[in-house]
């Protein structure tokens, strides 16, 4: 089997030039959008547009902290876009939890459920960092430099492991016999961490990072 | 030999010319729209790029056979109304009652999309079809009446012969004795183009983007191709019943002169509720066209 690549040359052009988004408004990141897409920072003149549904959008905007309930959405959306597909996370609630590190029912790191292209940090970004980020990530689109979907795809037990710690992942997944095995064993290891467990540990395994990111 | 190596040569490349004109108008579309809301606006090849980008696309979702059927309708269907449409007075198919033949023609590509949408099973997409269907019902009434009191002014229902008579400048248009019907026809073409106030089958924030909304990929982009189309022939088709028709570089200047006026609404108006919309077609335009109808049919 030939490993899937990045679209490069005028494939990638296009492709770099004409973003359309999916902004799953979540958290303040919603309110940075609107001043970015009118008159006075116009992401528009990057081709870059906000489109209504995942069928059409190839770029995957997470403007915030995500719940544990929200996160079954994002994924559901994110399977469903055509590839190559692209994900951004907004502020620093993407990146390690920002001002949620110790809520109960937001996650923390979103990369370890979704594959992240881009983080734009800042608690918001402003206008400016986020064109920045998104002419980043365009260049970086036009040389095959981002490649998400494809490690998704490659490590999607790893994702779906990860998702399952948190979430039910049987209804929500489009690969549903590896979902359903996945679940049985996080299920079982649950279980029998937490028969051995302290209060201390409870709280860990609310969300448990597990060792080691792929390659 | 060389009339018919010409003409063939014109079969190929005219549709080729219709979509990337089309296209061209789309992208002027979206800059001229930002720069009268004050911004600077993409590159006007900016939807060229679109195309290529989806296209390009991989897997995207398919639902059934008809579901990948239907954008192909849609698109060969104005592919079809195309060849009914002169441009720069030259007709691929031109005989007396051409008219009437595109106007059947018209039907099939909504009706396309309807079958195609249909298998997608989406609510959004059928409240989608459903609203563009009911809003055909409405601007069809009004564009037969004008088109009929055409009919009726020069006695002929060709393309061909309504632009030989309008021949001899600016003067000799149709728009002039016939102002009362241009008018109800051009309030008409509002609704075909789509523009708002009457883009209610693909407001973006009620239905999702409507019918187009389980297409991706290279279904979205056969789509586009059949809206850049699309507007070449429906504004064509005012072309040349009021503006003359005029030359190949003239038919495209007049078509986008017909688009800009649609486009300058389109950027300042809000959009009607679907019930308000067909509503207004069937009193206004349709009252304008009527009367227009009558004296046509009282001086002639």
């Amino acid at each position: 089997m030939t490993k899937a690549k990045p679209p490069k040359g005028l494939k990638g052009w296009a492709q770099g030039r004409s973003l359309w988004m999916l902004h799953f408004c979540t958290g303040c990141g919603a309110i940075e959008m609107p001043p970015t897409m009118t008159s006075r920072y116009d992401m528009e003149r990057f081709g870059i547009t906000p489109m209504a549904t995942p069928r059409q959008a190839d770029l995957l905007l997470i403007t915030g902290y995500l719940t544990v309930k929200t996160l079954k959405r994002v994924i559901r959306s994110y399977e469903q876009m055509p590839e190559p597909k692209y994900v951004v996370g907004f502020g620093s609630c993407t990146v390690n939890g920002g001002m949620y590190w110790d809520s109960y029912n937001t996650i923390k790191r979103l990369d370890l459920y979704l594959p992240i292209d881009l983080y734009i940090a800042g608690c918001m970004p402003r206008p400016e960092a986020i064109i920045d980020g998104f002419t980043e990530l365009i260049e970086g689109i036009k040389k095959g430099k981002f490649d998400g979907w494809i490690r998704y795809k490659e490590n999607l037990e790893y994702y779906k492991r990860n998702q399952a710690m948190v979430m039910d992942i049987r209804k929500w997944s489009l690969d549903a016999e590896l979902a359903e095995r996945i679940w049985n064993e996080v299920q079982e290891e649950r279980r029998k961490r937490f028969e051995r467990a302290t209060v201390k540990h409870v709280y860990e395994l609310a969300e448990r990072i597990p060792e080691g990111l792929p390659k | 030999m060389n009339a018919v190596g010409l003409n063939i040569t014109w079969i190929i490349f005219m549709p080729i010319l219709v979509i990337i004109i089309g296209l061209f108008y789309l992208g002027a579309a979206r800059k001229i729209t930002a720069r009268i809301q004050n911004r600077y606006g993409p590159p006007i090849y900016q939807n060229i790029i679109d195309v290529i980008k989806l296209f390009s696309k991989k897997n995207p979702t398919n639902h059934g056979v008809m579901f990948s059927l239907g954008p192909v309708m849609a698109f060969s269907g104005m592919l079809i109304s195309l060849l009914f449409i002169p441009i720069g007075n030259k007709a691929l198919l031109s005989f007396n009652g051409d008219i009437i033949v595109l106007l059947y023609l018209l039907v099939i590509a909504p009706l396309g999309m309807a079958l195609g949408v249909g298998e997608g099973g989406n609510p959004m997409g059928t409240i989608g079809i459903a609203r563009a269907l009911t809003l055909m019902l409405g601007y069809e009434v009004v564009l037969v009446i004008s088109i009929i009191s055409v009919i009726l002014y020069t006695g002929s229902a060709s393309f061909m012969e309504i632009i030989k008579m309008q021949s001899g400048g600016v003067g000799h248009w149709f728009i002039w004795p016939l102002f009362l019907s241009a008018l109800a026809m051009d309030m008409a073409l509002q609704g075909m183009l789509g523009e708002k106030p009457f883009d209610q089958p693909v407001a973006p924030h009620e239905v999702a983007s409507g019918p187009m909304v389980e297409f991706g990929g290279k279904y979205l982009g056969l789509l586009q191709l059949y809206h850049a189309i699309g507007i070449v022939v429906e504004t064509g088709i005012f072309v040349n019943l009021f503006l003359g028709g005029g030359t190949l570089f003239w038919w495209f200047v007049k078509s986008f002169a017909v688009f800009f006026v649609a486009l300058l609404i389109n950027a300042v108006m809000p959009r009607f509720r679907i019930g308000q919309a067909f509503a207004f077609f069937w009193t206004y335009p349709a009252a304008i066209g009527l009367i227009g109808l009558i004296l046509v049919a009282i001086l002639k």
